[in-house]
């Protein structure tokens, strides 16, 4: 047994051996959607940065995959993390899972490869296939999309056989259904036609029933795992919520699907139901909201794991404010017909995937590393722990800075080019050129510098917090017992 | 009572949630696969709300309607692009042909379509009818001109240009079809108050600088 303190795999079980490999190539991926995104960033104040070589539809694909697959391996990870715990029996297909994780990062590589040094390819079906499908988030080539078929389809085996093997807890119940929604969905978007409203029909299916539905439900088990763990709230309250979320958040998601359905050529009677039900959508975050903060609050916000906790806490603000209030901002028809399309998307969508996922996968790797040092003390007074709350604060000092940029840049189009302008290329242009707009973007670059100083530190403090700990962990309430 | 206060009331049950989980979400696919069959009908090439691909051998234009408050493409008299009459099936090939290659050159991470992707550069929804272009006239070959080499052609005075992709004039002037059939969606009035492209013929007694001309000559500046 290694010294308390050091990392030793040891300290790890099956499952969470493999789950530190997704944790640290997620870390990795999050690094290049800092600098793919900075990157884009500077060539809105200097159009002529990398013109050419690197151009900003380049920087963007790769800042916003790299998004989408560090999140994919967090939360695969996260799954990994919790598997062998809930289900109470080892991983099933232990070496098929290891298997999958080489496949895995060796296809991102080849497809990051691809995207920087091909780009694009002529206006054939052999390009979709081999270079870049061309479809904002699944850009990813076909030989790929089948790649990542084949690993899901491995993780989900992993996942439901080791649960069948050992016991099914409501975590455990609900993930594995979410699974084979999440898996199944990708498939709608695999498939080429030239009928571009049909092409966005099932590729929202994929988007939209993603991050609004499954990956939101998926969060909510990590949730529930992660406030047993840290303060060691009841099962049977964590699962009864967790229920309650469920039910509100694919009640209100799977027809919130309807508010991309508003201006692709889709019928008219979605501007109804996508309004409706889309603005229903913010209920459940404010349930989880209540949930965790209620939990905190009553065990006096004891816990074994304060970064972790700090990190989930502000998943349910920020999944709040991020996915619930921007969306919501923006999400009716009579809004939306001006804002669609517009920097007040961006607003929302950095606010949202950094509130909602970034942050529970950041809590989860924090649980990885004490345990992988030997269950270390990460309670009150650790050293160095201005570390991780200088890192959390750049990283949301940043975040909050740029969403609020691209807000105010997001009016100011919507205003101008939108309304007045009436959407000429002419009136693009002159609200791009705008002195709020140019504003918008030098303080979005200026938060851009604050958030990458605080990846920074967060990645260091990953490396070295709890190293020289001697101390174990402070146990959570006697309620974890009972759990 | 103190025997209530101990039992979890129904309404806040773990298995009444766990109902409740299974029902909502059933019951809310059910009314998406419903609604799926008939927006899939709906959206398909040929229909009302997305026309067939052969619709680029007329005129389209973005019409004010009363009744709908908002604008609707209509589609007007034989215009054929790049002045050939092709039969659907041509048509077909060639918008698949422009969209093969908005998606090979990775549009959608500067553009917009529809309003969806990147929102670095103009959308694209109703680019076909953008006074951009100048006149109807010129239309077709300025918009091949600048997809091949859209790195000599400034729109803005941000210095902002869109790169040089390696588009053929083939690829080219599939995108125009591309986005000449795009033009023809309808996307219940979006984007709202678009000022399109003048696209009237002049009077066939009159002289070229005709009034309407004249008329939509200060939107082109």
């Amino acid at each position: 047994m290694a010294a308390l303190g050091t990392l030793s795999s040891a300290n790890l079980n099956g499952g969470q051996k493999l789950a530190v490999k997704f944790f640290t190539v997620a870390i990795a991926l999050f690094g290049a959607q800092v600098l793919f995104g900075m990157l884009a960033g500077i060539q809105y104040l200097k159009p002529d940065f990398l013109f050419g070589i690197l151009d900003f539809s380049v920087n963007r694909m790769l800042h916003i995959n790299a998004l989408v697959v560090w999140l994919l391996f967090g939360f695969i990870g996260a799954v990994y993390w919790i598997l062998e715990d809930e289900s109470g029996t080892p991983v099933v297909g232990l070496g098929l899972g290891n298997l999958m994780f080489w496949v895995f990062t060796l296809a991102v590589v080849v497809v990051v490869l691809v995207y920087l040094l091909v780009q694009t390819g002529p206006g054939e079906l052999k390009s979709i296939w081999l270079i870049n499908e061309g479809r904002e988030y699944i850009e990813a080539p076909r030989w790929a999309d089948i790649g990542i078929v084949v690993c899901v389809l491995i993780f989900f085996y992993n996942v439901a056989a080791t649960f069948m093997k050992g016991r099914f807890t409501g975590i455990g119940g609900v993930l594995v259904f979410d699974l084979v929604a999440l898996a199944g969905l990708y498939l709608a978007g695999m498939w080429y036609t030239p009928n571009i409203s049909m092409d966005q029909h099932w590729w929202w299916w994929v988007i939209h029933l993603w991050v609004e539905a499954t990956w939101e439900v998926l969060v909510g088990c990590l949730l529930a795992y992660g406030l047993i763990k840290t303060m060691g709230v009841r099962r049977k309250i964590v699962e009864t919520w967790l229920y309650i979320e469920v039910a509100l958040l694919f009640g209100s998601g799977i027809l919130g699907l309807g508010h991309h359905y508003f201006w692709i050529g889709t019928p008219e009677y979605w501007l109804a139901i996508g309004g409706f039900f889309s603005a229903l959508e913010p209920i459940p975050l404010v349930a989880m909201v209540v949930h965790a903060v209620f939990d905190a609050g009553h065990h006096k916000m004891k816990s074994a794991n304060h970064p972790a906790l700090a990190w989930m806490i502000a998943q349910a603000f920020g999944n709040f404010f991020g996915a619930g209030v921007w969306g919501f901002m923006h999400t009716l028809p009579q809004i939306n017909i001006y804002t669609h399309g517009t920097q007040w998307t961006a607003s929302h969508g950095h606010l949202a995937f950094f509130g909602a996922y970034a942050t529970i996968v950041i809590a989860f790797i924090y649980l990885a590393v004490q345990k992988w040092r030997g269950n270390v003390w990460m309670s009150g007074n650790m050293a160095g722990a201005w570390r991780w709350k200088w890192a959390m604060f750049l990283l949301h000092a940043g975040m909050i800075g740029m969403t609020m940029a691209l807000l105010i840049a997001g009016y100011e189009q919507s205003h101008i080019e939108r309304a007045i302008g009436g959407s000429t290329w002419m009136a693009y242009f002159e609200a791009q050129a705008g002195p709020w707009f140019q504003q918008a973007m030098t303080w979005r670059m200026i938060s851009g510098w604050s958030f990458a100083a605080g990846f920074v530190l967060l990645a260091w403090d990953l490396m070295t917090i709890g190293k020289r700990e001697t101390r174990p962990a402070q146990l959570p309430a006697a309620e974890a017992a009972a759990a | 009572m103190s025997q209530t206060q101990t039992q979890t009331l129904w309404w806040a049950s773990e298995s009444f949630w766990k109902k409740m989980a299974v029902w909502i979400t059933a019951g809310s696919a059910v009314v998406l696969i419903f609604l799926t069959f008939d927006t899939v009908k709906q959206i398909t090439a040929g229909g009302k709300r997305v026309p067939a691909y052969s619709v680029i051998n007329n005129r389209i234009d973005y019409v004010f309607d009363e009744k709908r408050n908002h604008q609707v493409p209509v589609i007007g008299p034989e215009e054929p692009l790049f002045g050939k009459k092709l039969t659907e099936e041509e048509a077909m090939a060639l918008v698949s042909k422009g969209k093969l290659t908005t998606q090979a050159k990775n549009c959608m991470n500067c553009h917009t379509l529809l309003g969806n992707g990147s929102y670095y550069a103009p959308d694209l929804t109703k680019s076909w009818l953008d006074p951009t272009w100048g006149t109807k006239q010129l239309r077709e070959q300025q918009m091949v001109d600048f997809l091949m080499n859209p790195q000599d052609y400034l729109y803005n005075s941000l210095g902002r240009r869109m790169p040089n992709l390696g588009i053929t004039e083939e690829e080219a002037r599939a995108t125009v079809a591309f986005l000449k059939w795009m033009s023809s969606i309808d996307t219940n009035g979006f984007p709202r108050n678009f000022k399109p492209i003048d696209q009237t013929d002049p009077a066939p007694d009159a002289a070229p600088a005709a009034p309407a001309d004249a008329a939509a000559a200060p939107v082109q500046q």
